[in-house]
């Protein structure tokens, strides 16, 4: 593989880190709660979509029409259930409360799906595996690119529905204050339940496409909930362009780093981030606290 | 105290006495016990020595601290690893617990200038990150063998009941030290600075509390104890596996006994250690189901009862048996006998 290869599929590798940081940042964004549970969640999905892709043989694009609205639910049963009754007790709670969902999570789809690896791909064609060719021997994944281009268009999607509708501004008021937004008729209650459903949603389209593109077991989780965490802080600034941002330099340090040694992989990506939050103190002094925060709870 | 006044500040009460007697009995029937009880009993209290220790210190880092930990493991291992390449450079292998758990005490120094920066979640998962990248480094060396790991060979050198003799009264003596620094802690100055943090980093420092040195200060106490928890951990169990000790699952075991114990109380982590040694004795052959059990467990904890049991306890009948607190007793005349005391900014 040479390294432009590597450089693009680097590229291609952000926009998945993309979307499965965009739904973690929107929670904290607006709940000011980390969803310790997201990346178990995002295997939930992944899970859902193969039974209905394995047992009565739909195509895993198709599956989402059922997995999406699914996960959307289940955000809004998280956000009634869990997520805002443990905020009552302080924000420590909610770290606790989602860690051991995350907990429970796993281990009820072992029990359910036992230690085997799984991988969406067999059920999507030969999409898996085609790829474009570059010329001078490169070659690029479609799968790669149609995860980029899907990440674009849920980020500026995202954007556009926080922008200009009733309903994202609504959520956008809740992030800035939820006290206030109370004040003039916002019921910050269902607006919380509505982000949660959106996060969960994005949460189902991550899991489709971490089921495509790589195997998958029941505690997978974890290493997904650290990657979205990383390209979120990564991209840290202003917009939800810079989860985008944070998501490609994720990716090109991995992919860069697998080119150099087995283990680089997740030690540059890992490295990357660390490196990340020792700049950040330096140059800009202040806590890290709001850094997710301002992206979507000012001018999203 | 004051005579004359109306309100009067107690730390020592009547219980608290009665229960530091007891508690040194029970020290020194504990530092006995290789003498009457028998090995399996002693291998079960080792274990259940260990857990204190992590609950303590996870509690001291989350309940008092503010910090919630999702990378305790990261010095957990660390403790583990050193020891045996402290060991195979020659060390005496106990003595290399000790100095690996003080060596993960100076990593944890750079480790904090990075993390301490995090709040909440972020700290939370900043920390499982560090906990990946130690665990992968660790895998670097060759000694490791990668997730093959390798024994505590230099222990060989000891007979079995020697060996399980020494693990257990140093076991011992490390839980009993580190209870020991916390009250003292707790009690002291930097007890009150810290709890401060706790409710209210902000509001802390605009009062004069040293915000970053006093977080420092318990992050590092919090890595050492775990890294010597760690250590004492392979001392037990001989075989150090990079992806068991740099595991989440201690994690999710320290979360669940400080919350089920009752996290931020002093009283708290030993009660849910000794909950945890017993739920797994008797459901550890579950597997999975116990996993699931825990996680449920601790959800539900966090849901209708944040305080844990302790907490409940000490809530509803206004008993601290281990005078880390303040008590307040109001001398007014219309309460029986002046006794309407209650316990105020106790934990």
């Amino acid at each position: 593989m040479s390294v432009i290869t590597a450089l693009i599929e680097g590229v291609l590798l952000g926009g998945y880190y993309a979307m499965i940081a965009c739904g973690l940042s929107f929670m904290f964004g607006v709940m000011k709660i980390i969803n310790l549970a997201h990346g178990s969640l995002a295997i939930v999905a992944a899970f859902g979509l193969w039974i209905i892709a394995d047992r009565f043989e739909y195509d895993p694009f198709l599956a989402l029409i059922v997995v999406l609205p699914a996960m959307g639910c289940i955000g809004w049963l998280l956000q009634r259930g869990i997520l805002e009754r443990s905020a009552r007790s302080g924000e420590l709670i909610p770290i606790l409360s989602t860690f051991g969902l995350a907990i429970v999570l796993e281990n009820v789809l072992f029990e359910c799906f036992g230690a085997d690896i799984r991988s969406l791909a067999p059920y999507v064609g030969s999409l898996a595996y085609d790829s474009f060719d570059l010329g001078g021997g490169s070659y690029i994944g479609k799968l790669a690119v149609l995860t980029f281009v899907v990440a674009i268009l849920l980020l500026g999607g995202l954007q556009l529905f926080l922008t200009y509708t009733p309903l994202g501004r609504q959520i956008r008021a809740t992030a800035e204050d939820p006290d206030t937004v109370e004040l003039v008729g916002v019921n910050s209650r269902f607006v919380n339940a509505v982000a949660a459903s959106i996060a969960l949603i994005t949460v189902g389209l991550a899991g489709l496409f971490l089921a495509l593109r790589t195997n998958f077991d029941p505690y997978s989780g974890s290493l997904q909930l650290i990657f979205g965490f990383e390209a979120g802080v990564i991209g840290g600034t202003g917009s939800l362009w810079g989860t985008l941002a944070g998501g490609i330099i994720l990716g090109l340090a991995q992919t860069l780093g697998a080119h150099i040694h087995p283990q680089g992989f997740l030690l540059a990506g890992h490295g990357v981030f660390l490196l990340v939050l020792v700049g950040r103190i330096y140059i800009s002094g202040p806590a890290l606290h709001g850094f997710l925060k301002s992206k979507f709870g000012g001018g999203a | 105290v004051t005579a004359d006044s109306r309100i009067s500040i107690q730390r020592w009460t009547n219980l608290s006495i009665g229960v530091a007697i007891v508690v040194a009995v029970l020290f020194v029937l504990l530092a006995a016990g290789p003498a009457f009880l028998s090995e399996n009993i002693l291998d079960r209290l080792t274990v259940l020595f260990i857990y204190v220790c992590l609950a303590v210190m996870w509690n001291a880092l989350a309940g008092y601290g503010g910090m919630i930990s999702a990378g305790q493991q990261a010095f957990f291992g660390l403790g583990g690893y050193l020891a045996i390449r402290l060991s195979e450079w020659g060390v005496e292998p106990y003595l290399a617990l000790v100095l690996a758990a003080l060596l993960a005490g100076v990593f944890s120094l750079p480790i904090s200038a990075i993390v301490l920066r995090l709040r909440g979640g972020e700290f939370a998962i900043g920390m499982w990150v560090i906990a990946e990248v130690a665990r992968l480094l660790v895998n670097l060396d060759p000694i490791i063998q990668g997730d093959t790991g390798r024994s505590l060979i230099a222990l060989a050198s000891f007979d079995a009941a020697e060996r399980r003799d020494i693990t257990y009264w140093m076991t011992l003596a490390s839980m009993s030290v580190m209870l020991a620094v916390i009250f003292v802690m707790l009690r002291s100055r930097l007890g009150s600075s810290i709890q401060a943090i706790r409710d209210n980093e902000e509001a802390a420092a605009s009062v004069g509390v040293r915000v970053s040195v006093t977080k420092r200060i318990i992050f590092v106490t919090a890595a050492i104890g775990c890294a010597l928890a760690g250590g004492l951990w392979l001392a037990t169990f001989t075989t150090f596996q990079p992806r068991s000790f740099f595991g989440i699952q201690w994690s999710a075991y320290m979360i669940f006994m400080v919350l089920v114990g009752g996290i931020g109380r002093f009283e708290g982590p030993i009660l849910g250690a000794i909950i945890f040694f017993l739920i797994e004795l008797w459901f550890g052959t579950a597997g999975v189901w116990y996993l699931i059990v825990l996680g449920l467990t601790a959800l539900l904890f966090s849901l209708f009862l944040p305080g844990g049991i302790w907490g409940y306890v000490e809530d509803r009948f206004h008993v601290l048996l281990l005078p880390v607190g303040y008590r307040v007793r109001m001398t007014a005349p219309s309460a029986r006998g002046g006794d309407t005391s209650q316990s105020i900014a106790a934990n």
